[in-house]
């Protein structure tokens, strides 16, 4: 008797090990498929990919060279209405928070210098903005919609993926999340 | 349940149809039929014997062939209704809300149950990736199933079976031999290439038992396609990106870090329907032009180690390539294939500065619509200032005049035009055909004069590493499916009885003619007993039953 309900226990072990691994194999697919229509490369938590891009200036901005500040990263173009429409908020709200060690970086999606450049002086923009001209930025964020923002926190770790319009007070709140100690 | 214990003496695992060891029939049904049920040699299938435990009736669940064809049933039905609507990457739409209204203005109700239901992304529904694996736990489980106990008959098998067993047999015979035939018969066999086995009175002949394994391999061979299949969905396995790039342009690869791609030109080429190609001519006629070939001139650059995305070090050149349908560029693992094409999209527009009233026209000069530059001199010392630009111009907004995309489909151009005699300025809105003075009527006016343009082409950006797992699953499962099909398991019984006489039996999986030919053979070289085909012999009667009936 005692060899039969052994044989049991082993019996009941080894079929539930087999539904374990292939059920969570199936779990597994499912998260992945999930994911991978979103940020499928980077996600919060990941260390935000290093990039060197020129502003309009002609300075070149190198993301790690903000460590320890906070950076808000802003993708945009001139044709995105709600990109539009969020500029003028983070202009006022980079005025708070420069003095406290947060920094604005505007990524333009491939427009001309002329386009951006007019842009910015209608707009009286004083933030840098650089040009990602060849897509690279874009590919290495995997940004699909426009706007998106990636908040960069002083370690250089992405503190919050955005997409879509922002109100001023939800800049402001962002910021505030990123600032240095 | 108790282990089953035949009259032989063997102890046979619970729910045994036919002792493993001698082979007599184990419960009632199979005592009284004529015929013994050989599928799986008559083992127990394991999954029916235990239906205790919620893990137990899962296994069982799985383990059984008909919820295994069921799910095959929806998974084609689902798949079939997933060709009656285009799936989502067909519809001209994109971002997750314009596809759902898509659905729901082009088909109706219809078309927002299929979007809801996911049958717009059929395989990557959450539902249809779930049945896929579900099949896959029931091809794994209903094959340990089957196949342990299998395994384990056919290595216990005795060479004397009990004659229970034999007269149940298909083939089946009994009577008179020759002294020699049981020697004579075992020559024969080994002649023949089988395994013979012989104990006290009694000979095995065994020949292709591993063509009883196809089906488990041909499922193994499945197990590891689907793997390969779950692969694709994770990061770096797969990559299957769409790339539209402009002559002229570089860009940075969709997921191929490092690489970038410049476009030198793309050409559309036709047939001419002269000289050598003048065998295309009445093609050409019928249905106005036929393409001869697609091409995108590339230079494939790759940056340095180290260099940042975005910075402005020189990148290394890997090769230029005409990529051309059927004819990608590969690197690293990816291929770049030609796929689509947009003709003259506009690149610069010409314009001359005219006097309205003398019809004078300034030199031309040219706007450069990618990247435009702002100031233009003129000869007689005008100059045209660009103030704004609008690469496709929609209107305006709070007096602002607006873009619709980056693309330079309908530029608009706001400008300032200042001229000797004119030294104020003047200021004009210019859209193609049409042009706007906000301030007033002005002396002169811009007039266009030519336009450049472009092509656009539509590059695939894939990668597959999944491809030699797909491909060793085919070929496992090809395997599998040569095993059980050209190859089968044949076994005869003899046995020579106290008084001289023989029993026969024989069996196999497929292609009893085969066997019958061969038993044909031992048969008159043996002088062993004629045998019957017993199953013949009970649809004979059957049919004759019948017809008396009638």
């Amino acid at each position: 008797m005692n060899n039969k309900s052994g044989k049991k226990k082993k019996r009941v072990i080894v079929r539930s090990v087999i539904l374990a691994i292939l059920i969570s194999a199936i779990g597994y697919t499912l998260y992945n498929n999930a994911t991978a229509d979103d940020v499928n490369l980077l996600r919060v938590g990941d260390q935000a990919p290093d990039f060197s891009l020129m502003d309009l200036d002609g300075n070149s901005h190198r993301l790690s060279d903000y460590q320890g500040e906070g950076v808000f990263l802003n993708f945009w173009g001139t044709w995105c209405k709600p990109c539009v429409e969020e500029m003028p908020a983070m202009d006022r709200q980079y005025e708070e928070y420069y003095e406290q060690g947060v920094q604005i970086l505007a990524v333009n999606i491939a427009q001309s210098e002329f386009e951006v450049k007019s842009f910015a002086k209608q707009y009286g923009l004083d933030f840098p903005i650089v040009i990602d001209k060849n897509k690279s930025i874009m590919a290495a964020y995997n940004i699909r919609p426009l706007p998106t923002t990636v908040l960069v926190n002083p370690e250089g770790k992405i503190e919050r993926i955005v997409t879509g319009e922002m109100s001023e007070e939800d800049i402001a709140g962002y910021m505030e999340e990123i600032k240095p100690e | 349940m108790e282990k089953m214990q035949c009259q032989c003496g063997h102890e046979n695992p619970p729910g045994t149809i036919l002792c493993e060891s001698c082979g007599r029939s184990l419960t009632e049904k199979e005592q009284n039929s004529k015929l013994v049920d050989m599928r799986y040699e008559g083992t127990a299938r394991r999954s029916q014997t235990y239906n205790k435990s919620i893990i137990d009736k899962i296994w069982n669940f799985f383990s059984s062939v008909k919820v295994g064809v069921s799910i095959i049933v929806v998974l084609l039905v689902a798949s079939a209704i997933g060709t009656i609507l285009p799936q989502h990457m067909y519809v001209p739409a994109t971002g997750e809300a314009a596809i759902r209204d898509y659905y729901a203005d082009v088909y109706g109700v219809v078309g927002q149950i299929y979007h809801f239901l996911g049958f717009h992304d059929l395989y990557s529904s959450f539902w249809f990736i779930i049945l896929v694996g579900m099949l896959a736990i029931s091809l794994i489980i209903a094959s340990l199933d089957r196949f342990v106990p299998l395994h384990r008959s056919l290595k216990n098998q005795r060479v004397l079976r009990h004659y229970s067993f034999m007269n149940k047999q298909r083939i089946f015979a009994e009577g008179e031999g020759a002294e020699d035939s049981f020697q004579k018969a075992e020559s024969k066999l080994k002649e023949l290439k089988y395994k013979v086995s012989t104990d006290k009175n009694g000979l095995l002949a065994e020949k292709g038992r591993f063509s009883r394994w196809g089906p488990y391999v041909n499922h193994i061979g499945l197990i590891i396609f689907l793997f390969g299949v779950m692969l694709r969905m994770m990061p770096g396995f797969y990559v299957d990106e769409t790339l539209w790039i402009r002559e002229g342009e570089t860009r940075s690869i969709p997921d191929a870090p490092g690489y970038y791609l410049e476009s030198e030109s793309f050409a559309l080429e036709t047939y001419t329907g002269e000289e050598e190609e003048a065998r295309f001519g009445d093609a050409i006629e019928r249905v106005g032009s036929v393409v001869k070939n697609y091409q995108t001139d590339v230079v494939l650059y790759q940056s340095q180690e180290g260099s940042l995305p975005g910075s402005a070090d020189e990148k290394e050149v890997l090769t230029e390539y005409p990529i051309r349908v059927n004819q990608p560029l590969k690197f690293d693992g990816y291929a770049l294939y030609q796929m689509d094409y947009k003709l003259n999209e506009l690149k610069s527009m010409t314009f001359v500065l005219t006097n309205k009233a003398s019809q004078e026209a300034s030199e031309e000069f040219t706007i450069d619509l990618i990247n435009p530059a702002d100031f233009y001199e003129l000869e007689d010392g005008s100059t045209v200032e660009l103030l704004g630009y609008y690469p496709d111009f929609d209107g305006f907004e709070n007096g602002e005049p607006r873009t619709a995309t980056p693309l330079p489909n309908n530029p608009g151009f706001l400008v300032e035009m200042v001229t000797p005699e004119t030294p104020e300025g003047e200021t004009s809105f210019i859209i193609i055909q049409e042009t706007i003075e906000p301030f007033g009527e002005n002396q002169y006016e811009l007039k266009f004069q030519s336009a450049e343009t472009r092509h656009v082409s539509g590059l695939t950006v894939r990668k597959d590493r999944t491809l030699p797992i797909l491909g060793l699953g085919g070929l496992i499962f090809m395997i599998g499916v040569a095993q059980g099909m050209y190859f089968n398991h044949r076994r005869f019984w003899i046995q020579q009885k106290a008084d001289g006489t023989f029993i026969l039996a024989g069996h196999t999986n497929k292609n009893w003619y085969g066997l019958k030919k061969d038993l044909d053979e031992v048969s008159s070289f043996a002088s062993l007993p004629a045998y019957t085909d017993q199953q013949e012999e009970i649809e004979k009667q059957e049919k004759k039953e019948g017809d008396e009936v009638k």
